[in-house]
């Protein structure tokens, strides 16, 4: 890759986004070919913060390496550390109680929710509206204040151990969650207010960045970047986990595949998060909330995969144990991130600048999360 | 001899631009220094915050602070940067603002330069600004800052049509275009009473095209943030930067002054036909509180898209030109001139 | 046609946005933001908030660290060294006892796992989270108080 090269032979003009930009969320280097505006190529360059958890995972033992995948999406903290948690429960062939079950989807769900606040404020403010940014933090503000009183931190958390939670949830907690939910469903319709119903957020976003089934498909993607392609990929329904399967709610597909599908579904799935919480929260089982796993994991000899859905889509945890040690022998995390930006290229090409920007919002990029 | 003689002769002259240049700069300071405060404190209120509140009671002393931060602060020229056109850029933009302020009427006989084409004499001088903003991306040697500067070129050269079209309803209407003549005509009413809904519809087009005019969002594409991390001034700190971030509310007042000159009468008080009573009580409040009172309510208003709406896309902003104001406005125009040839308004 | 219900309804869902700014300019009554420096004589983190890690020592001077190191072994990030000294006891027997806790604060991730794995409950995260220092070698800390014993059920 020529470095210093700013025009190509043909008279393309090669632009550098990032790594240090207020578009790519974090340290993440696009590199673009434009004409004039229009994007002829664009080639995302990662490394800048490739921390190599998987091969750090390999060192640390079945309990120590749960709070590694904190720091990889870091906005689905804890749906990432029940993914690993479940692989080794399977692999151990553990019961987890109820009770435990039952806190641990409620505290995904809200996760979920955080997590797509989050990327609702972003997404305002990289389409240049300054306002849903504070907005959705407000929001979000009262949900990591309930984590910090659950789990003890508001974002990286590790709360999920083997067999079920560390400790117990906190007095209080059902009364905080409702609370929560009656405040956030009447502050939902003001999403749809200040930028769901905007004509210019409608006009940056409808039709730009269609991506179809196929690709979505063949890229990988998964979570509400495929679902807005008619592509039904959510884990919770297809391979259940936790107590998905005994739950109602629904898959949000959409078929247009453009940037405002992606919008759409994340803004609906917040709807179904309610749901799935509202089920849940009144109705926590009394009991144990741990079961009883040694304090030294060994695994036995084998391959082990699970997946979990995060707010990005398909978290997937693959481990390889060679039956003797505490530690992994091998172990690859399948992030949702990294397939999705693969599609980046073929969803920006052709667009503008501007095109890019909300292409990059909607597929809701964390970098970490790309870069591990 | 003969020097001397002209020395006296053009002493009060000279001591009397001095004292002006000091009272423009002076005006100008307060202006910016006040816009930026107000600018942040409305921010913080539409986004449920506090604004700046450490330095002076309410945070007030704020902007003094960061302008003296910006003036000790190194401004920086990059290596490869055209460095006379980079350091020309801030002035021109900053001249073309001053200019551009000089026929406003700020009360009754309170005007820089009373000049007969005010209302095309203002647009001609604000649109001059352009030319800095294509010198500064072009100067810097920054493919964000010439990136920005082009959308700037293209943005600028479009809106100005519908500014011109929608001044000129009010021109039709008074058949002046001079500032003072057109606030006089507001004597029974102001124009956007008075002028039926085309006048309304004018203004509407005017703050819309104003606001694509001064770079703010919606229209802020030549410094989209998120796009082009600062557009054509990227490259520039220090009080070069304070420059440009001064001139941006300088031009903002600069359109609402005009707006409220135009269409809410300038410093002429709220007067309701010939009903003398009323307007004599309305009369007790001074023209200037009139004239800033306006302007501060469209600044109020401008500062309110920007704190609500997304950025539109350069494509879709022309668009919005060509397609949809230009028309409009156009059409609004004959309108306009129906009205004063049946002399429907009041 | 449409192009004139294209305006309107472009118009009305502008207008509907800026409603709701204005609503919240109109009613501004308290700011959503912590006023941080301001209320940190207020400021209460939730009892389980995990901040700085302490070896809990009661007015004794008394703590339940038995030196076991099994805090060391859980950590992930080895931010915990467990110093320990030889120390006969009243009945003659020859034990190991604790005589540093050294915490490496700059390395910590605040997971917890040596609180949880604790066997005497010795560990407590507690809620101080202000951790500037100009020097990074303060940051190496020693938990155990200057002259601090075991408690004597552990013994």
């Amino acid at each position: 890759m020529p470095e210093l090269e700013t025009i190509t032979e043909t008279g393309e003009y090669i632009l550098n986004v990032g790594p240090q930009h207020p578009a790519t969320h974090g340290v993440m280097h696009l590199r673009i070919k434009l004409d004039g505006e229009i994007i002829e190529s664009i080639e995302p360059v990662l490394g800048y913060i490739h921390r190599s958890i998987e091969k750090m995972s390999e060192s640390l033992t079945y309990r120590q390496l749960i709070q590694m995948t904190s720091r990889m999406d870091y906005l689905s903290a804890h749906i990432n550390n029940t993914g690993v948690a479940l692989t080794i429960e399977r692999a151990l062939q553990v019961e987890v109680p109820q009770r435990a079950l039952v806190v641990r989807t409620i505290l995904a769900e809200l996760t979920r929710l955080a997590s797509h606040q989050l990327w609702w404020a972003a997404t305002g403010l990289d389409l240049g509206a300054v306002t849903p940014f504070f907005l959705g933090f407000r929001d979000r503000e009262v949900i990591t204040t309930i984590f910090e009183e659950v789990c003890g931190s508001r974002l990286t958390m590790n709360y999920i151990v083997p067999g079920g939670l560390m400790e117990d949830i906190p007095n209080g907690f059902a009364e905080r969650v409702n609370k929560f939910l009656i405040d956030f469903e009447h502050h939902l319709p003001e999403y749809d207010q200040l930028l769901s119903d905007n004509e210019i957020f409608l006009a940056r976003n409808v039709g730009i960045g269609i991506l179809s089934k196929e690709e979505a498909l063949s890229f990988g993607c998964s979570g509400p970047m495929a679902r807005a392609s008619g592509l039904s990929c959510d884990v919770r329904k297809w391979h259940p986990y936790d107590l998905y399967s005994s739950l109602e709610f629904n898959e949000v597909l959409l078929t247009q595949g453009d940037c405002y599908a992606r919008y759409k579904v994340r803004i609906r799935e917040m709807y179904q998060s309610i749901r799935i919480i509202k089920q849940l929260i009144n109705q926590i089982p009394e009991g144990e909330y741990q079961a009883k796993v040694k304090k030294i994991i060994k695994l036995p000899e084998g391959e082990y995969y699970e997946r979990v859905e995060t707010a990005r889509g398909e978290f997937g945890v693959y481990i390889i144990s060679d039956g003797k040690s505490s530690n992994p022998y091998r172990i690859k995390y399948r992030s949702p991130g990294f397939s999705n930006l693969a599609s980046l290229s073929a969803l920006a090409t052709g667009g503008n600048i501007g095109d890019l920007v909300a292409i990059m919002a909607s597929i809701d990029l964390v970098i970490p999360d790309i870069d591990r | 001899m003969s020097l001397s003689i002209s020395l006296i002769t053009y002493f009060p002259i000279i001591i009397r631009l001095i004292l002006s240049v000091i009272g423009v700069i002076c005006f100008f300071a307060i202006l910016g220094l006040f816009l930026v405060y107000a600018e942040r404190k409305v921010a913080a209120g539409m986004q449920l915050r506090l604004g700046p509140n450490r330095v002076g009671v309410f945070g007030i002393a704020q902007t003094v602070a960061d302008t003296i931060k910006l003036i000790t602060k190194e401004s920086f020229t990059p290596g490869m940067a055209d460095k006379f056109l980079f350091f020309l850029a801030p002035f021109i933009v900053i001249i073309s603002a001053t200019l551009a302020l000089a026929p406003i009427p700020m009360a009754k006989g309170y005007q820089f330069w009373n000049i007969d084409v005010g209302v095309i004499y203002v647009p001609a001088m604000a649109s001059l600004s352009i030319i800095g903003i294509l010198m500064a991306g072009w100067a810097s040697n920054n493919k964000y800052s010439l990136i920005g500067a082009m959308r700037s070129g293209a943005q600028i050269v479009s809106y100005e049509l519908s500014v011109g079209l929608s001044l000129l309803s009010i021109v039709i209407l008074t058949g002046s275009l001079n500032f003072n003549e057109i606030v006089m005509s507001q004597d029974n009413g102001w124009w956007i009473f008075k002028g039926h809904i085309p006048v309304l519809i004018s203004f509407i087009i005017f703050i819309i095209a104003s606001t694509a005019e001064i770079n703010r969002t919606p229209f802020d594409l030549p410094e989209a943030e998120s796009e082009l991390t600062a557009g054509f001034h990227t490259e520039y700190s220090g009080i070069q930067f304070a420059m440009f971030f001064l001139s941006e509310y300088v031009n903002m007042f600069i359109v609402s002054a005009v707006a409220a000159t135009l269409f809410f009468g300038g410093w002429m008080p709220f007067h309701i036909g010939h009903w003398a009573a009323f307007n004599d009580i309305m009369n007790y409040i001074p023209g200037p509180i009139w004239f800033f009172g306006k302007s501060l309510f469209v600044i109020f208003l401008i500062m309110w898209f920007r704190w609500t709406f997304p950025r539109l896309r350069i494509d879709q902003l022309l668009n919005l030109e060509w397609k949809y104001m230009m028309p409009i406005s156009l059409v609004n125009l004959l309108f306009v001139t129906l009205i004063t040839i049946m002399g429907w308004h009041f | 046609m449409s192009y004139l219900k294209d305006i309107y309804r472009s118009m009305s869902s502008m207008l509907s946005g800026m409603q709701l700014t204005g609503h919240y300019f109109m009613n501004f009554r308290k700011a959503e933001t912590e006023q941080y420096p301001d209320n940190r004589l207020t400021l209460k983190m939730s009892p389980r908030f995990k901040g700085e890690l302490t070896l809990l020592h009661n007015v004794q001077n008394m703590h339940k660290c038995t030196g076991c190191s099994a805090c060391q072994l859980a950590c992930p990030n080895g931010s915990i060294t467990i110093l320990e000294k030889r120390e006969l006891t009243e009945d003659g027997k020859n034990k190991k006892r604790l005589q540093t806790f050294v915490w490496q604060h700059s390395m910590c991730t605040f997971c917890s796992l040596c609180v949880d794995s604790c066997p005497t409950g010795a560990l407590k995260m507690e809620q101080r989270f202000e951790f500037t220092v100009a020097d990074r070698k303060t940051l190496t800390k020693t938990l155990n108080k200057e002259g601090s014993q075991l408690a004597p059920d552990l013994r």
